[in-house]
């Protein structure tokens, strides 16, 4: 199962196996990360598991769709180049490692 | 020490379980919820779930081991039955006393039936709010089968919708002069009803149900008050829920259209809290009653500050989604009392916006398949500001620039 990192604002560190197919918003909040929350269940309607993803992962978590770009103007945190909303990333084993940083909100 | 008891392990009473447990609440916490399974969430059953595309571990709100390590004890299958303030108990259904050092009442809503009489009663009339209604649903949608949805709210066109993507005939009628029409104006209404016009689904405004017909208590069909008659092998009514209040009520707590709650979701009793779809809650000088996920979220996370001491008002900027097809509806802001409404077109295909606006200021946002009117209007509506009218309705105005006009 591929390992995701969640590193808080205060450097709290969270790491957790995630099943293949599950996404990283579901993975956060069955981990109890703060600040992810997912009111909408990860149907792209709220925007409240918005998360940064690590430089050197960026790239291979994909780029973020049309809808999701939107989505994106709305995040309670500010907007950064590698912000995502995380229950649009599926747990892959290419992602084994992936770390997201957590805004503050 | 007397544990925080929950009662109605739902969207709002897990929200506000876990929010307790976030601010540093280390006494004991009960949830109490009288379903047989873990808290789950109720908006993908008229989606998803029912179309078999989310399984039910990907419907809970927390996976099972959370309620463990949190320390949250679970008591699923259980109904409060009764409350007394007085002695600051709890009684379950098995007859169990419990004490409390505070209460929180979640206990949800639950969906209006159609009497007996006119055939409420009868075998393939169903209705969608908890899992178990879902799971009886779900096997009956067979291709070619001829459902009847009574209601045309954003229930009965979910699930008018996924009846016709697993193949079913779907009629569909509304009491109302329009499909929507206790929530959403013309402008939409007219959106969902091409929508499902489109898909094949019969919709039929301003009818009214004289009764559901059966043979040997199966129902075959619905007679109309014009006297026409819609064959049926199953009805999904979708006519709206009633807050559960039924506890307050016995307990003497103050109720009207639901329980009762100031701005820190406090009931009339202080020790008791309420918080999601069975409140009445005061805002901007009204007194509302919502039924969605962000509201039991958000309110739930507010009422357990508030049990910790936080002092500040609930105000929320309300909003709901609903999924149709391939057409996702974004709502912001509260559109009652609205004036005037104007339509924007969107840059993608069926995308689409619409702005309900009391005088001039801005109140609410539709967005159909238009993710950036939503946010915009959502955060303009956050700032409590507003968009002009024709700025609002001219594509070639880039609403981003409102966010940073003054
Ligand atoms: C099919 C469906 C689709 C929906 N789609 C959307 C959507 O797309 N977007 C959106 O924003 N909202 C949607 N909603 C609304 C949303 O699900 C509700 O607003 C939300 O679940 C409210 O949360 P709650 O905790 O207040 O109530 P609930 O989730 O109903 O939870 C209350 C719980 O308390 C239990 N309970 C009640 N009384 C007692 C008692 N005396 N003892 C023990 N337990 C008790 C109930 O059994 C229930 O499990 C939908 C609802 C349904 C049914
Ligand atoms: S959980 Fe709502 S957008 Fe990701």
């Amino acid at each position: 199962m591929p390992k995701v990192t969640w590193i808080l604002k205060d450097g709290r560190k969270i790491t957790a196996d995630v099943a293949v197919g599950h996404n990283l918003m579901e993975a956060a909040v069955a981990n109890n990360v703060p600040n992810v929350i997912g009111e909408c269940g990860g149907c792209l309607s709220c925007a409240t598991c918005h998360v940064y993803v690590d430089a050197a992962w960026y790239e291979k978590a994909g780029h973020p769709d049309d809808m999701e770009r939107d989505m994106l103007e709305i995040t309670a945190a500010e907007r950064k180049p590698n912000s995502r909303l995380s229950c649009q990333i599926k747990a892959t084993d290419a992602l084994d490692g992936i770390v997201l940083h957590v805004p503050e909100i | 020490m007397d544990p925080i008891i929950v009662v109605g392990a739902g969207q709002a009473g897990v929200a506000l379980a876990a929010k307790l447990r976030a601010l540093g609440y280390d006494g004991p916490l009960l949830l109490i919820g009288q379903e047989p399974v873990l808290p789950y969430q109720r908006p993908p059953l008229s989606k998803k779930y029912i179309l078999g595309e989310l399984a039910l571990d990907r419907l809970l709100i927390r996976p099972p081991g959370w309620y463990e390590e949190q320390k949250v004890e679970c008591r699923l299958s259980t109904r409060v039955a009764h409350l007394d303030p007085a002695a600051k108990t709890v009684s379950l259904d098995d007859g169990t006393d419990l004490r409390y050092s505070k209460l929180a009442l979640a206990t949800g809503a639950s969906p209006l039936v159609l009497p007996a009489p006119i055939g409420g009663k009868l075998e393939g009339v169903l209705r969608i709010r908890s899992l178990a209604d879902a799971d009886r649903l779900a096997p009956l949608l067979q291709p070619g089968k001829k459902l009847l949805v009574i209601g045309g709210g954003y229930i009965g066109l979910e699930a008018a919708a996924v009846a016709r993507m697993k193949g079913l005939e779907v009629t569909l009628i509304e009491k109302a002069e329009r499909i929507l029409q206790r929530v959403a104006a013309p402008l939409t209404s007219d959106y969902f009803r091409a929508l499902h016009g489109w898909h094949g689904v019969s919709i039929r405004e301003a009818v009214t149900l004289e009764r559901l017909e059966g043979t040997e208590g199966r129902l075959t069909g619905a007679r109309l008050a014009d006297g026409t008659r819609i064959e049926a092998d199953l009805a999904i009514v979708g006519i709206g829920v009633l807050p559960d209040k039924g506890l307050a009520i016995r307990a003497d707590l103050d109720v009207d259209d639901g329980i009762i709650v100031d701005g820190q979701c406090r009931t009339s009793d202080p020790d008791i809290f309420a918080a999601g779809d069975c409140t009445s809650f005061p805002w901007r000088g009204e007194r509302i009653r919502l039924e969605s996920v962000g509201n039991a979220i958000e309110q739930a996370e507010h009422a357990a500050a508030c049990m910790l001491g936080e002092t500040k008002d609930y105000d929320p900027v309300p909003w709901f989604w609903s999924d149709q097809y391939d057409v996702k509806l974004q709502i912001a802001g509260f559109h009652r009392g609205y004036t005037d409404t104007v339509l924007r077109p969107g840059k993608r295909e069926q995308s689409q916006s619409v702005w309900y606006y009391r005088g001039e200021a801005l109140v609410a946002v539709d967005a159909m398949n238009d993710a950036l009117a939503y946010g915009i209007g959502k955060k303009v509506l956050e700032a409590r500001r507003s968009i002009p009218k024709a700025a609002a309705a001219d594509p070639a105005v880039e609403l981003k620039t409102w966010l940073t006009a003054s």
